[in-house]
């Protein structure tokens, strides 16, 4: 059973007003347990779209979305999601491990429960420390650990990751990628992750998913048969760079652009 | 942290001496040349004579004098109890108009047909003088039996709802969309939307506009006294001070102090609510700010 099985899945937004616009056109793409795909393509060909639709944050205009052999929307109900975005969004008037327990909270988790499950989370992420802190005492990389725990913190089947790194320096977004991996090892969630990034498409996942925009479709999709688990010598590895130049080339025909990095 | 609380004061104390200074000076300007601005002959805007401007100490002195010859009140004692009636009547209108408002805000952030139904109403009971809404309650809560204090509460209240309605409004609205989405994720309903998310992002916008109501529902408090006939608030005062401005301009000058002192301690009070309220991390403070770094990144 495929945790993520997508058939025709187009997405038509304005259908019919001045301004249509198809953002997606006939993806299909199957996702096994466990995997980590990286959506990639340049702006404006749909990947966040897509993943909002496996999500159920958006319907599509036809094609049909199985999360687990459910409809996305059963799924959300079941809680089967976690999300991270670009932006951390911790709520400012809750501390850190108020916030890990936000979802908790809102499924009916008992108190000492909660508490109990945050602190794990918080291990996991190595916030431990932090958890009596305000949002904004916490800089940019941590913010994102904390909702990544958040994310984690009521176990779901499938995590989905918007450019999750996409506002971190260069530095601690490497650091944030290996430590991604070890959480990934660690809990066997099947993670969909958009990126505008090559080098964090390839290092992260075991499968690429090219993408060309106007209409959105899937060009490629490549394998990344690097060894698991992966290092820091992995970005030094020969085969690394060969991958890294396969989808940058794939991502060339796509538009003759470079995606924005 | 004390520091600038000692410089708080000093700018409150250095402000008002300046306005004294201002009004004094003005006075003296004119008495200098004879009423009109120096080396022209164009007249004052405003005479500086004792009947329209009394010195600022005759308005202080006004109030620690008797109120009325042959009673040994003081005025301002007259005046403050005067403002303690008002003030009840302001309380109620303040307390029923931020929970209307407050009431009227949830239900447009949840029912988009409310809002686009209601809004014009909302907006339209604004611009109509409560001058005129005021005898119109009277007369209404007169004929049926009910205490006057709920027409003066009402009339104070409908001045009070307006700023807690739009910036409930605005308040909860306020989360990001991600935000949204997040609880979305965890199928959370309405309610827990609500009182998870939405309310709490609107408390910091929630304050300011009963800071704005403290005072408006003061204002109605005291124009809702005066068709109701009550002798023993502010409303009352100020209208007989009034009509003796001639003989006694210091009097009313007084009663003017003792209603702006009024909503000094009303706002100062809501103030006080607002810092127990929300919590220290989220009124962020500039010094905390340059000391968590680059916490402001994200």
């Amino acid at each position: 059973m495929n945790t993520l099985e997508l058939t025709g899945i187009t997405m038509v937004f304005n259908q019919g007003g001045a301004n249509e616009v198809t953002a997606l056109d006939g993806i299909d793409l199957s996702v096994a347990p466990g995997e980590f795909i990286s959506l990639i393509g340049p702006s404006g060909c749909g990947k966040s779209t897509l993943l909002r639709l496996v999500g159920d944050l958006l319907s599509p205009t036809s094609g049909t979305a199985q999360v687990n052999s459910k409809t996305p929307h059963q799924a959300r109900l079941d809680r089967d999601y976690g999300m991270v975005f670009q932006s951390a969004t911790l709520l400012e008037w809750r501390r850190i491990a108020e916030n890990v327990e936000l979802p908790l909270e809102v499924m009916g988790v008992a108190k000492a429960q909660r508490e109990a499950t945050a602190r794990e989370m918080l291990e996991l992420v190595q916030l431990e420390k932090f958890s009596d802190h305000y949002p904004w005492q916490l800089s940019g990389g941590m913010q994102q650990r904390v909702a990544i725990a958040r994310a984690l913190s009521f176990k779901p089947s499938i995590l989905l990751m918007d450019e999750p790194f996409g506002a971190l320096d260069e530095m601690t977004r490497e650091r944030m990628q290996m430590e991604l991996l070890r959480i990934w090892e660690e809990t066997n969630t099947t993670i969909v992750f958009v990126t505008h990034s090559i080098p964090e498409a390839v290092f992260l996942s075991t499968r690429v998913v090219v993408m060309s925009p106007r209409p959105g479709q899937i060009s490629d999709v490549i394998d990344i048969d690097l060894p698991q688990p992966r290092v820091f010598e992995t970005r030094e590895d020969t085969r690394f760079f060969e991958l890294l130049t396969k989808v940058r080339e794939s991502l060339r025909k796509v538009e003759g652009e470079e995606p924005g990095a | 942290m004390r520091n600038r609380r000692v410089r708080t004061v000093f700018s409150f104390v250095g402000i008002l001496a300046t306005l004294v200074l201002l009004w004094e000076g003005y006075k003296a300007m004119g008495a200098a040349t004879g009423g009109t601005w120096p080396f022209t002959d164009v007249e004052l805007p405003i005479r500086t004579n004792e009947r329209s401007m009394p010195h600022v100490w005759d308005i202080v002195s006004t109030l620690f004098s008797e109120a009325q010859r042959g009673r040994d009140e003081l005025l301002v004692t007259v005046l403050l109890k005067a403002a303690l009636f008002t003030f009840r009547s302001a309380l109620i209108g303040f307390t029923v108009g931020s929970l209307v408002g407050f009431g009227l805000g949830v239900l447009f952030v949840r029912s988009g047909l409310a809002e686009r139904g209601l809004m014009p109403y909302v907006v339209a009971s604004q611009t109509v003088p409560v001058l005129a809404i005021a005898p119109i309650l009277v007369v209404w809560s007169g004929r049926l039996d009910l205490p006057i204090w709920v027409p003066v509460g009402a009339i104070s209240a409908y001045l009070a709802f307006y700023p807690v309605a739009i910036s409930t409004l605005r308040g909860l609205r306020s989360p990001e969309a991600t935000s949204s989405e997040l609880m979305r994720s965890y199928a959370a309903t309405p309610n827990q939307v609500l009182f998870k998310l939405q309310i709490p992002a609107a408390m910091p916008y929630l304050f300011p506009a009963l800071k704005v109501a403290a005072t408006a529902s003061i204002i109605g408090a005291i124009v809702g006294e005066l068709p109701a006939g009550i002798r023993e608030g502010l409303g009352r005062a100020i209208l007989s001070f009034a009509s003796s401005f001639s003989s006694a301009p210091e009097k009313l000058f007084a009663s003017v102090l003792v209603a702006s002192l009024l909503g000094i301690v009303f706002v100062a009070l809501v103030t006080l609510v607002e810092r127990l309220t929300i919590p220290a991390g989220n009124r962020l403070d500039p010094n905390e700010l340059a000391m968590a770094g680059q916490g402001g990144a994200a």
